[in-house]
């Protein structure tokens, strides 16, 4: 059987029964694919153990690169490449330059970080996501098994464990 | 673990379930327009297009047909401008600053607010790109682009252009953290639009909702980078006020040359931004019958951060005159003493007593939970900011140092049909949001439902 085809799914209805069957649920040696719910829950990344997101550190070497470009950008064009005194000051003099490499700095981390969220999500308009049951946007938490890759285990113990762990509702979903 | 409190006041009422959410936001956007919305929308885009004949006359025109004239070199244009800018500050007040203070009852008022945030500074934008007068050439004269004069660059040392580079940036990011929040509901009614079978709607807010899953480990970037969203608008939201000061502050102006402008202007735009919440959420409430989203409870919030706004700029008002008495300057004294008796003296107290005097009212907790009281002073609050800019920019400019170029302004239709036409745009804008995106952010509210619903807290307290 490939992997990443065919799946057993767990429905939830409530997220502290979904946290605790979580736990059970990994503590019985299966693999969950994911969790899809209509709102974050928290405590989900540390049931399933999801390591911390390193999106802020892509947001602050964005911010950096904003800085620095605004700096060279501002000292360069007034310093460097047409030079003019305006109100007495130096041609490059910093105090000036501060509001617009504060704008920049937070321009370029906020466009890059949320450019990276989606290439690190792989999220673009042209994708219709495989969609596990359409009532995980609305009011169920989904959680899918991928037979597979938990192939020490038979069908009818997934689903069995699954019904113990809390789920109201248990499906099997197959992709091409 | 997710606790209810007893203690702290229910933010969603009438036993709504995360399901109920989901239908009661959704619907709007998946039914027809009401009559209500069609005679809205008639008369937004009637009093736009007036207004963009207005506009495309001025272009064509000059800048001439505005009332401009001697000394007065900003009158109507820059009021409106500082106006629609101070009113986009309530958006992102609620959905950073609050985000960060982890308040939850922004979560029912934070998508319309950053809506109204979004479309003040496209209405802010059109001003001082219509006082330049020849629109096509200002790209060069604003944006560091290279040009045939050398390349000459724009001037970094000037306010004006900090000014550029604040409301840009302010416009993307409220724009971005906007759709950040918007991406899981879209989901939602992409979802729903499959079960319902309608193939176009899915397929649309699908490409919107760029393939929203809502997997765990998403979930978890998303929130992280909403956080940081927040961390990164809140200096911002305070820095584009400032900088909006700083175009008077850094004058020589009197009445103008003051440091007090930058704390008193970002008072000022929160204090008038949530004026503008609370007159737009009034009616959408009503119309889309969201009572039980959008409580009393809320109302009487966003009223007590008027009440604080509204004193700041009361004693900033008063500090203003202590200070041109104090400092012993004659023309900042002139200045404050022309603003208090001289021609445009009614203009300086309709600002006294809608900004400092009737927002006071609101420490009556049976005014600030009516909603009739509530609408009217909102629109009033309203009213006065707009003076507090025209009192600022015409009075210190229409009594220049020599007395032969003392001159009075009035407004020409130009400068009341331009107003209209950011007016036009505004609520065409807000009522094509209200119909085709979900008005309330159903991702936050459902995470609340549990926890801050009427129902669980009675559960909780028995």
């Amino acid at each position: 059987m490939d992997a990443d085809k065919h799946f057993i799914v767990g429905i939830f209805d409530d997220e502290e029964v979904l946290l605790k069957g979580i736990g059970k649920i990994r503590g019985n040696g299966v693999k969950i694919h994911d969790v899809y719910s209509p709102f974050p829950v928290h405590g989900i990344d540390d049931a399933l153990s999801i390591k911390r997101s390193r999106l802020p550190i892509a947001a602050f070497l964005f911010g950096m690169t904003g800085t620095s470009l605004a700096l060279l950008m501002q000292i360069w064009m007034l310093g460097y490449d047409w030079p003019m005194i305006i109100g007495g000051k130096n041609h490059a003099s910093l105090p000036p330059f501060i509001p617009v490499t504060f704008e920049l700095t937070v321009l370029l981390a906020a466009l890059g970080m949320v450019g990276t969220f989606f290439i690190a999500s792989d999220m673009k308009p042209y994708k219709w996501p495989r969609q596990f049951d359409l009532r995980s946007t609305d009011d169920k938490h989904v959680m899918a098994i991928d037979l597979a890759i938990n192939s020490g285990k038979t069908k009818d113990e997934l689903r069995s464990l699954l019904r113990e762990s809390g789920a109201s509702e248990v499906n099997e979903k197959s992709f091409e | 673990m997710q606790v209810a409190s007893s203690l702290r006041e229910a933010l969603i009422t009438g036993g709504k379930t995360v399901k109920d959410v989901s239908h009661d936001i959704s619907r709007h956007v998946e039914n027809k327009p009401t009559k209500l919305w069609w005679a809205a929308m008639a008369v937004s885009v009637a009093v736009m297009a007036y207004g963009f004949y207005c506009l495309c006359y001025l272009l064509w025109e000059g800048v001439g047909v505005w009332g401009l004239n001697k000394t007065v070199g900003w009158a109507w244009d820059i009021t409106n401008f500082v106006w629609w800018v101070g009113i986009g500050h309530a958006g992102t007040l609620i959905s950073a600053i609050l985000l960060l203070f982890r308040q939850r009852w922004r979560m029912s008022i934070n998508r319309a607010a950053e809506a109204m945030t979004i479309f003040a500074v496209i209405c802010a934008a059109t001003f001082p790109f219509a006082h330049m007068g020849r629109l096509w050439l200002g790209f060069y004269w604003v944006f560091p682009l290279p040009n045939t004069w050398g390349s000459l660059w724009a001037n970094f040392n000037s306010p004006l252009l900090w000014d550029v580079f604040a409301i840009s940036t302010y416009f993307t990011v409220s724009l971005v953290f906007w759709y950040m929040g918007l991406i899981p509901d879209f989901a939602v009614i992409r979802d729903r639009a499959v079960v319902q079978g309608a193939k176009i709607r899915a397929q649309v807010y699908n490409a919107l909702s760029f393939g929203w899953q809502g997997g765990a480990k998403t979930w978890m970037r998303y929130e992280s980078v909403a956080l940081i969203l927040a961390g990164l608008s809140t200096p911002l939201v305070l820095s584009v006020h400032t900088i909006v000061s700083m175009d008077f502050a850094t004058s020589v102006i009197p009445g103008w040359h003051t440091t007090i402008f930058p704390p008193y202007f970002v008072a000022g735009a929160i204090f008038s931004g949530f004026a503008m919440v609370l007159t737009l959420l009034l009616i959408t409430r009503k119309v889309f019958k969201l009572e039980d989203y959008i409580t009393i409870y809320h109302i009487e919030l966003m009223n007590i951060i008027i009440i604080i706004t509204g004193s700041i700029v009361g004693i900033a008002y008063i500090t203003e005159l202590f200070i041109a008495w104090y400092s012993g300057v004659e023309y900042e004294g002139y200045a404050f003493y022309n603003r208090v008796s001289g021609p445009f003296a009614w203009s300086y107290w309709s600002m006294m007593t809608c900004n400092v005097i009737s927002p006071q009212l609101f420490w009556i907790k049976k005014i600030r939970t009516s909603l009739v009281a509530t609408f009217v002073l909102s629109i009033i609050v309203n009213i006065g900011m707009w003076f507090e800019r025209f009192v600022i920019i015409v009075t210190s400019l229409h009594r220049d140092y020599i007395p032969s170029s003392w001159t009075m302004f009035s407004p020409t239709m130009y400068d009341i049909g331009e107003y209209l036409f950011t007016f036009g745009f505004f609520f065409t804008a807000f009522l094509l949001f209200a119909k085709f995106f979900p008005v309330i952010n159903m991702a936050e509210v459902k995470s609340i439902v549990k926890v801050s619903s009427l129902e669980k807290k009675e559960n909780a307290s028995h």
